[in-house]
């Protein structure tokens, strides 16, 4: 009798976690509908108004687009680099390897308020201007560990054995990269591509020391409309960017499935 | 042995350089400015000098924003531990069929903005959000209270940012420990609680200590939540930071004070490295 309570109470704390967790995510989900001028309880009713809005809204827009080129560029520069070494690190052994290693990691630890600092202060020591090669550099930096975390755990499956079969058979090293490597590596890409994509994406903190006027991204548009204080909009704009973020890994999942039935 | 080593050389040569180009010289030129000054004029003079961190420790205005950092962190990691291993025993023990659905569940706010999830609370908190309107419909209070602006609102932002790293670390500690293990402790006649207390909690202390690590180096680091949570008496050292580089272009005592919060978390990590190592930190985190 004792054991079945006590389990029912962890199994209700975790429920109240789990609603302490989603709440603020929910709210703006449904503030976002809200007819109303201030965004906030009690609603009056349900709206598409402030999505309307947010379509005609320029500023909104070029940000929206800064991120979109911002999040794509990231995930390529930071992906490429991240399986090579991820190879480096799963398939060869060197002196040095797990100092290596952690240092690739660091950034994870390091606060991105010092990752901000210290890439604008060597910016202005070499007298170059902020600008969007920087912004897209420094989201480089930031992604690559956490790139390189995922991609490494992927690879570890990945045999050098299917290789020296295709070998064996007669393919050469190009042949032997297109048909046997490319296709074991895709779902290692793709998985570091969305991750990096989705840390960029969202990044607040290091862009805030970036990012100029003129090469304004999503999050910090909305940090900047924070100012004035919280409107049905920004609730809209989060909308947008949660149904964004969380819908393509999920996209990008059923897709793949999709094409693995196919083949 | 020689000749094969280009390739993992070749392999590594652009993650490397880039660490090492836009990382590791970048925060040397934080260290190289903290001891440079500042002219009347705003230029910046190359000395070396310790004027910047006299000036930090000088009075007690910067370093209670310090003791405030670390206070913080400690409560956000003692709030992280208290929500987060119940629900990280939860997902070890649990049978249910959405266990799966249950873990990616709480790695959901991964994916979704920061900003977005730490503005919501003024949703929640707010005068006229979402707890203040039910109270006061309900009749429980008369008008709004002001929640918000404080150190418990800084908290909430801080707690849903970070209790994900706290469960998983704990989950992946607890996921790790062997079934055989509790059998043997219950056919030895352990009750289900002193099970848990001499086996279970025992092994799972390796997960706690890494996701405790995660939450305060993280905590002691953050921007965003007092920022837009907190009010003026809530400032963290990065938001020190942000005003001293940002707001008045003080390049040299922004650097001064990058270095005082480095320090910090440069002692906290390598005395949990030397007691406990720091390797588990990356394991919940693939």
């Amino acid at each position: 009798m004792i054991k079945v309570s006590g389990w029912s109470l962890i199994r209700l704390y975790t429920i109240l976690v789990y609603v302490f967790m989603f709440a603020p995510i929910a709210v703006v989900v449904v503030l976002s509908f809200n007819p109303e001028q201030f965004g906030c309880f009690p609603m009056k009713g349900v709206s598409l108004r402030w999505f309307f809005k947010l379509a005609h809204n320029e500023p909104i827009l070029i940000a929206f687009k800064n991120s979109l080129i911002l999040g794509s560029l990231t995930a390529i520069f930071s992906t490429t680099i991240g399986i090579l070494a991820a190879l480096a690190f799963v398939r060869y052994d060197f002196p040095g390897k797990n100092t290596l290693n952690t240092l690739l990691l660091a950034p994870i630890m390091i606060p991105e308020v010092i990752l901000g600092v210290a890439l604008l202060l060597f910016i202005r020591w070499l007298q170059q201007p902020k600008t969007f090669i920087l912004l897209v550099i420094g989201h480089v930096v930031l992604t690559l560990p956490y790139v390189l975390l995922i991609v490494q755990a992927r690879l570890v499956g990945i045999k050098r054995v299917y290789e020296e079969a295709a070998q064996s058979l007669g393919a050469n090293p190009f042949q032997t990269f297109k048909e046997v490597t490319l296709p074991l590596l895709t779902p290692a890409i793709l998985a570091g591509m969305l991750f990096s994509f989705t840390i960029s994406f969202d990044d607040i903190t290091a862009t805030l020391f970036w990012a100029t006027a003129q090469n304004q991204t999503v999050p910090v548009k909305i940090f900047g409309m924070l100012r004035n204080s919280i409107s049905p909009e920004i609730n809209a704009l989060g909308t947008v960017m949660i149904i964004l973020t969380i819908g393509t890994p999920l996209l990008a999942g059923y897709l793949s499935r999709k094409f693995t039935r196919g083949d | 042995m020689k000749n094969k080593l280009w390739k993992p050389i070749a392999l590594l040569s652009p993650a490397v350089s880039a660490v090492f180009l836009l990382l590791v010289i970048p925060v040397g030129f934080i260290v190289v400015y903290s001891f440079w000054l500042r002219a009347p004029s705003g230029a910046d003079i190359p000395a070396f000098q310790f004027g910047n961190f006299a000036k930090f420790f000088a009075d007690f205005f910067y370093p209670s924003i310090l003791l405030r950092t670390i206070r913080v962190s400690f409560e956000t990691v003692a709030l992280c531990l208290v929500m987060g291993y119940i629900p990280a025993y939860f997902f070890y023990r649990s049978k249910t069929r959405f266990k799966a659905i249950l873990l990616l569940l709480i790695m959901l706010p991964f994916w979704i903005s920061f900003i977005i999830r730490t503005m919501s609370w003024i949703n929640i908190l707010g005068d006229t959000g979402l707890i203040n309107h039910f109270l006061v419909k309900l009749g429980i209070l008369s008008s709004p209270i002001g929640m918000l602006y404080n150190e418990g609102s800084v908290l909430m932002g801080l707690i849903q940012y970070l209790l994900p790293f706290m469960i998983l670390n704990i989950y992946v500690s607890l996921d790790g420990i062997d079934k055989s293990l509790l059998e043997a402790a219950r056919s030895m006649g352990c009750t289900e609680w002193q099970a848990f207390k001499e086996v279970t909690l025992p092994l799972s202390l390796p997960g706690v200590s890494a996701g405790s690590l995660l939450v305060f180096v993280l905590t002691a680091g953050t921007y965003l939540p007092p920022m837009i949570l907190g009010g003026p008496g809530n400032e963290m050292i990065a938001n020190l930071i942000f005003k001293r580089v940002i707001g008045t272009l003080d390049w040299p005592f922004g650097s001064a004070i990058s270095v005082v919060l480095l320090s910090l978390l440069l002692i906290i990590v390598w005395t949990y490295n030397r007691y406990l190592g720091i390797n588990q930190i990356f394991k919940s985190l693939q």
